[in-house]
């Protein structure tokens, strides 16, 4: 008989004190966001796919020295480049990222002397299409920081 | 004669449309409630704050295929949602909404709820028999052992408050707390047993029975998923798992009913009869109340974990039972004094 009153009344006590906990946050705003419709903003030091850094005018930075091509351990970089007529420097003509092999190593952005790859914020990637993880940043570059 | 049946007929008929739409709608407060208490926003997708989730669930339901497992006992594994919902059905025939909106009152209505209600707990059995897979039967074997636990407090705390109204007609038992709030039977004050103090623990016991009776969380053995995959209706596909989850929430609003009935002076105003429109005795109390007691299990399931198997006939056999047969008892004695 020891114990029967006093756990009924502590076992009791601490079931009101548990449905109390829950019924303060029932009328609190929801701590989750709607997914598709919005999203979070992703950390600064995210360490997404690379993407180009480009210039005040959004040109890139890359001067095509093929370092960062050398330096996958993976062979996910391909890029071109060409010396227009006249010019002095090499101008990227073509960046592609095979994102599908890349393990995301950062030897490609630390390769780079010239400030030219970043790793990116992108983290909603989800596609049902390999093609889709093919990415060209040249023509990314165009489009981010707009 | 043929006048009562079109009367059985036409109530079982609004009995289905309100269970239905009750069972539908349910489900999404329920959603909802796990989605505040968890501080999420619940369903949203689907029409306004996702209202049209329901229908599009059950639609769902209805266009998929009615699996019948190779190896099942064929006719008892379809009869057993079928003996889930039907009982359910007919006890709302029984309940009365108010002093006039009953569809049969009949004189010994809570042996009639009660009668049905035990053979609610045996579609559990019969389903899980009926799959011849070992999780469903172990769950069906739990569901029984809990019925059986719970059945008994339950019954005795009903017979507490028939023994206090003198009648087993469920209109009879609420036209005696019609006195505004302090003249329900919930309130150890009483006039024809003057002073009992456990009347608000049968109260809270006959709650507690209800939970466990219609195998929701916290006492959910039945269907523990993270053990027997999904209990009892592991097998079941489309409607007939449909019917299963239709008749479970029939038995939470008879629950809550039975409950508001019982202790809660069914339609009678709180305030007694003031005269003027929403404070006469009328079904929307009768709704409001059932419907407080829905919320407050829903709150209840989305706040305590599952117990044991053995928590939970520990907590019928050890304090609900005996509690309720001393304040039989106590009742008793108090009925004889006064
Ligand atoms: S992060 Fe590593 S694997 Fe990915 S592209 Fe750069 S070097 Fe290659
Ligand atoms: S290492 Fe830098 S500059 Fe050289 S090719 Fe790669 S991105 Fe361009």
């Amino acid at each position: 008989m020891g114990g029967y009153f006093s756990d009924l009344f502590s076992g009791t006590k601490s079931l009101l004190d548990g449905m109390w906990v829950t019924l303060k946050e029932f009328p609190k705003r929801p701590v989750t966001l709607s997914y598709p419709h919005e999203s979070l903003k992703m950390y600064a030091r995210y360490r997404g796919h690379i993407e180009l850094i480009g210039d005040e005018e959004n040109k890139p930075n890359c001067v095509v020295c093929g370092m960062c091509e050398r330096a996958c351990p993976s062979g996910c970089i391909h890029l071109a480049g060409e010396k227009p007529e006249g010019g002095k420097k090499k101008v990227l003509t073509s960046y592609t990222l095979d994102f599908t092999t890349c393990s995301l190593c950062g030897s490609c952005v630390e390769s780079c002397n010239f400030d030219a790859i970043r790793f990116s914020n992108e983290y909603n990637l989800a596609s049902t299409r390999k093609e889709d993880f093919i990415i060209d940043l040249l023509k990314r570059l165009e489009e981010q920081d707009k | 004669m043929s006048l009562t049946l079109l009367n059985v007929v036409l109530a079982v008929f609004i009995a289905i449309c309100f269970v239905g739409a009750n069972a539908a709608y349910l489900v999404w407060c329920e959603r909802k409630g796990a989605g505040f208490y968890q501080r999420r926003p619940g369903p949203m997708e689907n029409g306004w704050w996702g209202l049209l989730q329901p229908p599009i669930d059950g639609v769902k339901l209805m266009t998929k295929q009615l699996l019948i497992p190779g190896g099942v006992d064929k006719a008892i594994f379809m009869v057993a949602p079928v003996l889930a919902m039907f009982p359910a059905l007919i006890s709302f025939v029984t309940i009365p909404f108010s002093d006039n909106i009953v569809a049969h009152p009949i004189d010994v209505g809570v042996l009639v709820i009660f009668a049905f209600a035990a053979l609610g707990g045996m579609s559990l059995l019969v389903a899980g028999w009926g799959s011849r897979n070992k999780y469903s039967m172990i769950s069906s074997v739990r569901a029984v052992s809990q019925t059986v636990a719970y059945e008994i407090p339950l019954l005795i705390t009903t017979i507490t408050i028939v023994m206090i109204s003198g009648s087993l007609n469920l209109g009879d038992i609420v036209q005696q707390q019609l006195d505004g709030f302090l003249s329900w039977n919930v309130w150890p004050l009483h006039k024809e047993v003057g002073f009992n103090l456990l009347m608000p623990v049968s109260f809270l016991i006959l709650f507690v029975c209800s939970v466990a009776e219609t195998n929701r969380a916290p006492f959910d053995l039945g269907e523990a998923e993270s053990e027997l995959v999904a209990g009892f209706h592991t097998e079941y596909s489309s409607m007939g798992f449909g019917l299963f989850f239709m008749g479970e929430y029939a038995n939470i609003v008879i629950g809550s009913c039975l409950i508001t009935i019982l202790f809660l002076g069914g339609w009678s105003c709180p305030f007694g009869d003031l005269g003027i429109f929403p404070f006469t005795h009328n079904v929307g109390w009768f709704l409001l109340k059932i419907y407080l007691i829905i919320f407050v299990f829903i709150w209840i399931r989305w706040t305590f974990p599952r117990t044991t198997i053995y928590g939970l006939l520990n907590l019928s056999w050890k304090y609900l039972i005996p509690i309720s047969l001393f304040n039989l008892l106590l009742t008793a004695g108090l009925l004889k004094v006064f």
